[in-house]
């Protein structure tokens, strides 16, 4: 499904803040598979995302998504087979277009964009139905700006929109961690959700230890642009979030930052 | 104020709110500040001169238009494939075009259409109370036109993108849509509409002078930046009539600033001074109020 063959990242190569921020990283996915991504500050998390997205062009490697190999792709042309929900509320939709023109955008995902109708009834309809889904009562405000919703509200909508057209691969960076505990719990359910009804193959970023035990069917833990640790199957099942701490610390001979990582 | 002034104010308005319309496209739906609008109002008016010397007034506004496009997409190919801030890509299209526009017009710094057709010739003679209304009614024929079809054109899933496009490019790059195409959509439409008021005016005034966009932008943002403050945002067709409304009311400020004798030399100063003031307003407010 996806396939990450020894990708390597520096940023800034040459200056003086030269930084390798992913380093020959493997990483090969099934179809359904739900993973859960953790590691410290810097770990590479977002890098990783971020170059199979596009948003970054990579060193070396290659990314092989539906055995087609996308590394030399642009961003937007990957963005067809990938959905995306980022950390800041604000980058995951337009504020100042109304929640039916965002969703309309979403919704045209792989289809062509000319003079047809931005918005039709059809469509309408169907965004209702979907934002019902989300129990937010957005489904009554579809015609209200997006700037009007709360930071919640709008990561539930950019998760709808991500997902409206099923994408291969939906790539989660810390989507819930500037929510408040009671909605993010929301959107993380929510999530859990729309990933298993849909079957969504899907890699998710978080700084939750617990959720990320309880989440997905597989969690890898990442430390200075490498993996460190790929759990799946029996052994996942039998990890407590202390064995996971020991785990890493020994691994990676680093202290885990523990007032970014929430352990409980 | 007289009447007679009143009404050529109005006039001037209606035709540079086309322009405010372009100005808005590119500075509020892309959220670019684009400079080529000096340029290519110019373009417009130079190529619609020629075009009227050749007997061909109406062709000459539709290929003004075209001209414009073009000089808007050199401007966005500069940003989106060569990467030069929008700024100064703006402003080298600007520089690069008043060398163009003296091609266009053989290398006179001006024409004269005096006796030539122009688009408002089959219209005169509407005349009511002294004023001759031909050229007011057909500009706004053409406004109302533009503006109709620029409603529709936001409407449209294209239309949609370009909004997004200003709001957020990141999050519309990823759902699949190439950015650097929409910006080049929207700097082309941009800067025809431009080039369009440019050609009205020079058949309006039978005059085309290559220095004649000095301040175009400033006026055009003065424009969009006066309807919005007076007029209101609330919804998009709102918000295009508020730009026309400004435009119009730009003009009967600055007729009212020359009636009590300031002298013309002076305009550029008062429109650079209206669009500081008008910019700084949430500041001004919170500061004084
Ligand atoms: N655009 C960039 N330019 C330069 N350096 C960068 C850039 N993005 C990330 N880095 C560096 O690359 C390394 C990995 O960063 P990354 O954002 O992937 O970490 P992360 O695992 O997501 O961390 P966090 O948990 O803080 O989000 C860090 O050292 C970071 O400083
Ligand atoms: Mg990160």
């Amino acid at each position: 499904m996806l396939r990450v063959e020894s990708l390597s990242k520096t940023f800034g190569k040459g200056s003086t803040n030269e930084k390798l921020a992913l380093n020959e990283i493997n990483l090969s996915l099934q179809e359904g598979e739900f993973v859960t991504i953790i590691g410290g500050n810097g770990a590479g998390k977002s890098t990783l995302l971020n170059c199979i997205s596009g948003v970054y062009e990579i060193d070396e490697g290659r990314i092989i998504l539906d055995s087609k190999d996308v590394t030399s792709d642009p961003e937007y042309k990957r963005s067809r087979h990938i959905g995306r929900v980022f950390q800041d509320p604000l980058k995951g939709t337009a504020h100042d277009m109304t929640i039916e023109e965002n969703l309309a955008i979403a919704f045209a995902k792989g289809k062509p964009v000319g003079l047809q109708s931005g918005v039709t009834k059809k469509d309408t309809t169907l965004f209702k139905e979907r934002l019902e889904l989300l129990d937010l009562g957005l489904e009554n405000r579809i015609r209200q700006k997006v700037g009007l919703l709360s930071g919640g509200q709008r990561q539930a909508l950019t998760l709808l929109m991500a997902t409206i057209i099923k994408p291969r691969l939906l790539l989660l960076d810390e989507h819930t961690a500037a929510l408040d505990p009671t909605i993010a719990r929301k959107v993380l359910s929510l999530t859990r959700k729309l990933v298993s009804e849909e079957k969504l193959c899907t890699l998710m970023i978080t700084h939750n230890m617990k959720a990320s035990l309880e989440y997905g069917t597989r969690t890898i833990m990442m430390h200075g642009g490498k993996i460190m640790m790929d759990l799946q199957g029996e052994e996942r099942e039998d990890m407590t979030v202390d064995r996971l701490i020991e785990q890493f610390e020994k691994r990676s001979g680093a202290e885990l930052d523990n007032d970014r990582m929430l352990l409980s | 104020m007289s009447v007679l002034v009143l009404l050529g104010s109005i006039e001037l308005g209606i035709i540079y709110a086309i322009m405010a319309l372009g100005v808005f496209v590119s500075f509020r739906t892309l959220n670019m500040p684009d400079l080529s609008v000096d340029g290519s109002f110019v373009l417009g008016a130079a190529v619609s001169a020629v075009m009227s010397l050749n007997g061909h007034p109406f062709l000459g506004l539709g290929i003004a238009f075209i001209a414009g496009c073009g000089a808007g997409s050199i401007t966005a190919l500069l940003h989106t494939k060569l990467k030069i801030q929008p700024l100064l890509a703006g402003i080298l299209t600007m520089l690069a075009l008043y060398s163009l526009n003296l091609k266009v017009m053989s290398g006179r710094a001006n024409i004269p259409l005096i006796n030539k057709a122009t688009v408002f010739k089959p219209f005169e003679g509407i005349i009511l109370g002294g004023y001759d209304y031909s050229k007011l009614l057909f500009s706004l024929a053409v406004l109302t036109l533009l503006l109709l079809l620029l409603l529709l054109f936001l409407k449209t899933r294209l239309g949609f993108v370009l909004r997004a496009t200003g709001d957020n490019d990141q999050m519309v790059r990823a759902l699949g849509v190439n950015t650097d195409l929409v910006i080049l959509v929207g700097l082309a439409l941009s800067n025809g509409l431009v080039a369009v008021a440019g050609a009205l005016i020079a058949q309006s005034q039978s005059f085309v002078d290559v220095g004649m966009g000095i301040g175009m932008v400033v006026i055009g943002l003065a424009s969009v930046i006066i309807g919005e403050v007076v007029f209101g945002v609330s919804s998009l067709l709102r918000r295009l009539i508020a730009v026309i409304l400004g435009s119009i009311l730009y003009r009967l400020i600055i007729a009212f600033a020359l009636d009590i004798g300031m002298p013309p030399t002076d305009l550029k100063l008062v429109s650079a001074v209206i669009v500081a003031l008008a910019m700084s307003m949430p500041i001004l407010k919170k500061r004084f109020l």
